[in-house]
């Protein structure tokens, strides 16, 4: 076993750049995808963490008549005594933060520009808004009596022109199917990271959302963290009541979650044309050898070498290149991956709709799984792929590659 | 004792379209302890018969009986093992494995034989002795002259111990000086150990060695003489 290795690590040897260049090639390959691993995985955390974080929640209890594209406020598609059912909601084990939520639809304008928002009506307290509380960059976050103060998005304040204090023009179609309309005074702006979600909603406190919009006592859906959301099942199947319907998150983020599964089989193909490329210059660089070597392969099997000796020999070499290249890949890829997991790629806004919501800066993240994963698949690829030059140096008849050299 | 016997063997290249008879219906004996040459023209068939003999390849008709054992149905795992336990090789190139060292190129039919390190170290050590090339155990082959590459050569072919030697145009590449040591080296040795060589040859000087002259033409042996 040892002589193989010798003998594979002299015959590399010998063309130290030719050696160098494959070696480099599986490291770039390996880096490569192990860098495109991490963000990928990276993105499709985040875009799971900020929907549900921003947008859905890990469970929505609404009247079972509600319509979500609608955004009415009618009360017949509204729950009533909402904070009522969710201090019933929170009372749950499993559950973080039940909070209820009013969303209407509305206008904003200031000075001459007016733009379409969703107003949200919510209880400021809950923790369910952290996310707002947390993100303001500038002023105060609401408070439940304030009557007269509103809370907006950065990219909205920016391309309004507002600043905390100024005053702004909302109008909001109310449940009786009108539309009333007023002033409201910007008491903090907040970014969550995702510019696409923050420039579309503004906030009121709920009990002025109600009044504001004829909603009064009432809310569009009671909006439900979990601790942890692989209980959503569970816990959807123990609050469902008459006239109430309960979503789970993977029911509210079908298109989300669908495509967090199409981009394991996305990565999959990545990684097998990269790996592809790859093993065929490894293919390449043992085929060379094989024909600069027939000779020697002649000898060898004159000396009495047999064809699985001689497909060892050649795998030898496979395998130390494979080692070298996927071992200097792994550290470059696990370095990027571990820099871009700090600092971050970022992208802006990149328009996507409210059904998947990405941060605008990405942070790659690298398991230990994909990265085992990834190192064991390479090894595999590589040492498949080079059973054929390895197979062709032991068929050779001896003769033939005795006198090929000659 | 009979160390080779070969009846009435026939050899037929193909390439392409066209047939070229290499050997034709030969029949020969090669017997315990002999020094046989095979001499004749280029093409005449000494090269053949010397893969025939050395079951490097098969004849497409005949029988090869190497050490007893016919050899025509033999699988090419078989065949290797044949070579590897009972026939060595010395071939006009220097054939000898580049990244290895003089040593390690001794030891590895013993390598293949499955030999003990221990074994190895004194069988190698015995043999580089034997061909006077010790004080370049470690040396690659690129480091040594012709006649050093070829005494190494000759001393791998004998590492097994095995019945038969086959020598093709051993001298062929090797200046007057060191082709007259290789040839004074492996007469040595056929008259110490009683190994059995045959070599192909056209140089007169190596012809003069044997003490059996095996004459080809055109695929059949024409002239058979002891000396």
């Amino acid at each position: 076993m040892m002589n193989y290795f010798k003998m594979a690590y002299r015959n590399l040897g010998r063309h130290r750049r030719r050696t160098f260049l494959s070696t480099l090639a599986l490291a770039m390959g390996t880096a490569l995808l192990m860098f495109i691993a991490a963000f990928f995985q990276g993105e499709m955390r985040s875009s799971m963490e900020t929907t549900l974080r921003l947008n859905t929640g890990h469970l929505q209890v609404k009247n079972a008549n509600y319509d979500p594209d609608k955004l009415s406020v009618a009360w017949e598609y509204l729950i009533e005594n909402p904070e009522q059912v969710a201090a019933q909601i929170e009372a749950l084990g499993q559950v973080q933060s039940a909070t209820p939520r009013l969303l209407a639809s509305g206008i904003v304008s200031a000075s001459d520009e007016s733009v379409g928002v969703q107003i949200m009506g919510i209880v400021p307290d809950s923790s369910a808004n952290d996310p707002y509380r947390d993100g303001l960059v500038s002023g105060d976050f609401l408070t439940a009596d304030d009557r007269e103060g509103i809370v907006i998005g950065y990219p909205l304040a920016e391309s309004l022109g507002l600043n905390v204090g100024d005053q702004l023009n909302l109008l909001v179609n109310t449940s009786e199917g009108n539309v009333d309309e007023q002033k409201f005074t910007v008491r903090g702006i907040f970014s969550t990271g995702t510019t696409s979600y923050d420039k579309g909603v503004v906030f009121l406190p709920l009990a002025k959302a109600q009044s504001f919009s004829g909603a009064t006592n009432h809310a569009s859906m009671i909006f439900i963290l979990l601790k942890d959301r692989e209980q959503a099942d569970v816990v959807a199947a123990a609050i469902q009541g008459e006239g109430y319907k309960v979503e789970t998150w993977r029911e509210l983020n079908e298109l989300l979650v669908l495509v967090n599964d199409f981009s394991n089989a996305y990565l999959t193909i990545i990684n097998l044309i990269i790996l592809g490329v790859t093993a065929t210059v490894i293919v390449n660089t043992l085929l060379m050898s094989v024909f600069e070597r027939t000779r020697e392969i002649g000898i060898l099997s004159a000396i009495g070498m047999k064809g699985r000796q001689i497909i060892a020999l050649f795998l030898a070499e496979a395998t130390l290149l494979a080692l070298s290249g996927i071992t200097f890949g792994s550290l470059i890829g696990w370095a990027l991956s571990a820099y871009f997991s700090k600092v971050g790629v970022y992208f802006g806004d990149l328009g996507m709709s409210k059904d998947m919501l990405l941060n605008d800066r990405i942070y790659t993240e690298l398991t230990l799984d994909s990265a085992i994963n990834l190192i064991v698949t390479a090894f595999i690829i590589t040492i498949i792929a080079s059973l054929y030059p390895a197979r062709m140096a032991s068929r050779m008849e001896p003769v033939e590659a005795l006198h090929g050299a000659q | 004792m009979e160390v080779a016997k070969l009846t009435d063997v026939t050899r037929v290249y193909k390439i392409g379209e066209l047939e070229t008879r290499a050997l034709n219906g030969v029949s020969i004996t090669i017997n315990d302890g002999e020094f046989t040459s095979l001499v004749g023209p280029s093409g005449s068939g000494k090269t053949t018969l010397l893969q025939l003999i050395g079951c490097l390849d098969q004849p497409t008709s005949g029988k090869v009986i190497i050490n007893g054992k016919e050899t025509t149905n033999l699988n090419r795992n078989q065949r290797a093992d044949l070579r590897k336990e009972a026939i060595g090789f010395v071939f006009q190139f220097f054939a000898l494995i580049p990244t290895l060292t003089a040593y390690e190129n001794v030891e590895m039919p013993l390598l293949l034989n499955g030999k003990s390190p221990a074994e190895r170290k004194q069988r190698v050590m015995e043999l580089l002795a034997a061909v006077d090339v010790a004080n370049r155990a470690h040396h690659r082959p690129d480091q040594l002259s012709g006649g050093q590459q070829q005494r190494i050569a000759v001393a791998r072919a004998l590492a097994t111990n095995p019945k038969l030697i086959l020598a093709d145009e051993p001298t062929a590449n090797l200046d007057t000086e060191n082709g007259k040591q290789v040839m004074d080296l492996m007469q040595k040795l056929n008259k110490e150990t009683g190994v059995t060589f045959v070599f192909a040859t056209h140089d007169p000087r190596v012809i003069s060695y044997a003490n059996r002259v095996v004459t080809l033409q055109d695929g059949l042996i024409t002239n058979d003489s002891k000396a």
